[in-house]
């Protein structure tokens, strides 16, 4: 699993134009520098990268079904969708 | 309710400057009022001309004109529901307010659909609606000085979908010939000039949500300024295709199940389609032929928020709404009804709950501001048109457009948005808002004629 997570960061660091290296899993995507409109970009490459089907609405972020509070959590969660799908 | 700021929202530069020379604009504006606000006959002091509507056409998820429109409004009638294409079973969202049922041929015979996509057959059927009630023929002069601007944002949307497909997923090497003149932006403003032999300024506007606003905004310009005696306007989206709803799946602001405006309980909008077509007239002209003159324009306004391209802006939403009472010489008191722009997101229905109580103040606690998207859905580039329905509807019938689907209020949202059930009210001047991505904000102001 520790490649779902590291892709994941990949994804989101290149959203963020950052270096891997300075994200954090307990930083959260306003922390990070990503908007609304980042997080559905990310996502969305997040469903390319694993081929699954995430339940995020961006017109209630904090009540999808999709935990996104920090990068840790988005990653718990990914690894949940990817284990459901094998 | 509190007209507080936005978080994180910053005055544009601009907008700062703007703010020190108020007070001074104040009493400006008070004297463009007593002088400019005069209205002799059917000219203002300034010399600007009166702009009648004459005439009124729409096909929408309600129905098929004003009329079946109207009492789908008075009663509250939700027209989403599940939608009918190809491929909607490979869609998350699988809710429209589709205009069900519709064949071509009941209206337009071989030759006509091969060059009429839907947008435009919506839009022919509005204006056939709109012309013969305002009982104008376009012979000689009044030809010459008539025109037609409509908007759309996507316009032969099912036309590029259905070619897409042929070549792309049949794998065919060769496409109608019409292909070209079907899909394009401003066949449906063509079409309608062709129809009525309108031979004056003609062409299509494209700001996403906003597009039927800033049509109509053009249209009570070119009118009141005098460079044409009647203008139709209004506009149309036909956008409910497999492409069109999957573009809009990508952007996660859709609801799955319903429009629910100014709710807390909104999760979303729900696209919409079909058309609105107004006839917009030389006053003067209205009353020399004894036109049954059915509201009067008076204002427009609009603005950019220069700020994000998908996130509304608050200051950009109030400038408008305040510079069209402006330019209608309209104090925010005499606003007995607002048409929202209300999409059911989270994102523009607090944004524009903040802007109108920003812009009214006080008045805001008293004045009836609805979402009619919650009964017709979004038409997108057609939306304002169809919404403009219900600004007449109010001001002539004193019927007020409900919001339906209302469940919970929001605190962010404590508006008098007429939730659930229409109602009976006199007002005599009312807003349109329409508030685009991209930012592009038009307000139009309408009088009691």
């Amino acid at each position: 699993m520790t490649e779902v997570r590291d892709r994941i960061i990949r994804i989101v660091a290149e959203q963020a134009m950052l270096d891997p290296s300075e994200l954090k899993l307990d930083m959260s995507p306003q922390d990070i520098g990503i908007d609304s409109l980042g997080l559905v970009e990310s996502i969305f490459a997040i469903e390319e990268a694993f081929d699954i089907s995430v339940p995020f609405n961006a017109n209630e972020p904090e009540k999808s079904e999709f935990d996104i509070s920090t990068l840790g959590a988005i990653v718990s969660a990914v690894e949940k969708l990817v284990a459901e799908k094998a | 309710m509190s007209a507080k700021k936005l978080k994180g929202e910053k005055p544009p530069k601009a907008e700062r400057k703007t703010a020190k020379v108020k007070g001074k604009m104040k009493s400006a504006t008070k004297a463009a009022r007593t002088l400019l606000g005069r209205v002799i006959m059917g000219r203002h002091a300034n010399g600007m001309r009166r702009v009648a509507i004459t005439g009124m056409g729409t096909v929408n998820a309600l129905g098929r004109d004003v009329p079946a429109t109207f009492e789908a409004m008075r009663e509250g009638r939700c027209g989403i529901g599940p939608l009918e294409f190809r491929d909607v079973e490979r869609l998350a969202i699988r809710i429209g307010g589709q205009v069900r049922d519709w064949e071509a041929e009941t209206y337009f015979n071989r030759q006509q659909i091969v060059l009429y996509d839907k947008f435009t057959q919506f839009t022919l059927l509005a204006a056939r609606e709109a012309v013969e009630q305002s009982g104008l023929v376009f012979e000689g002069e009044l030809g010459l000085r008539s025109g037609v601007v409509l908007g759309t944002a996507a316009g032969g949307m099912n036309t590029w979908d259905e070619n897409y497909r042929t070549v792309y997923e049949e794998g065919k090497n060769r496409v109608h010939p019409f292909v070209v003149p079907k899909l394009m932006n401003n066949a449906a403003c063509s079409h309608v000039s062709l129809e009525y032999g309108l031979l004056g300024p003609s062409f299509t506007v494209a700001t996403a949500c906003a597009s039927s606003n800033h049509a109509m905004g053009m249209a009570f310009n070119m009118v009141r300024s005098g460079a044409a005696t009647v203008m139709l306007t209004g506009g149309s989206e036909a956008m409910l295709c497999f492409g069109g709803v999957k573009a809009w799946e990508g952007l996660r602001v859709m609801s799955k199940d319903a429009c629910r405006p100014f709710s807390a309980t909104r999760n979303g909008m729900v696209q919409g389609e079909g058309a609105g077509v107004f006839v917009f007239e030389d006053w003067e002209h209205a009353v020399a032929r004894g036109a049954d003159i059915l509201a009067e324009v008076v204002g427009f306004s609009m603005s950019a928020d220069a700020q994000d391209i998908v996130m509304p802006s608050a200051i950009g939403a109030e400038r408008t709404i305040t510079n069209a009472m402006l330019d209608a010489h309209m104090r925010p008191e005499e606003v007995g009804y607002i048409n929202a722009h209300g999409t059911g997101t989270a994102a523009n229905d607090k944004t524009e709950c903040a802007a109108v109580a920003h812009a009214f103040g006080h008045h805001a606690d008293r004045l009836m501001i609805s979402s009619t998207k919650s009964m017709h859905g979004h038409l997108i580039g057609g939306t304002g048109a169809v919404e403009l329905l219900a600004c007449i509807m109010a001001l002539r019938d004193g019927v007020i457009a409900p919001t339906i689907g209302y469940e919970e209020p929001d605190p962010e949202c404590a508006l008098d948005v007429v939730p659930n059930t229409a109602r009976e009210a006199r007002v005599e001047a009312v807003l349109s808002n329409a508030f685009a991505f991209g930012g592009l904000n038009a307000v139009i102001a309408l009088r009691k004629a």
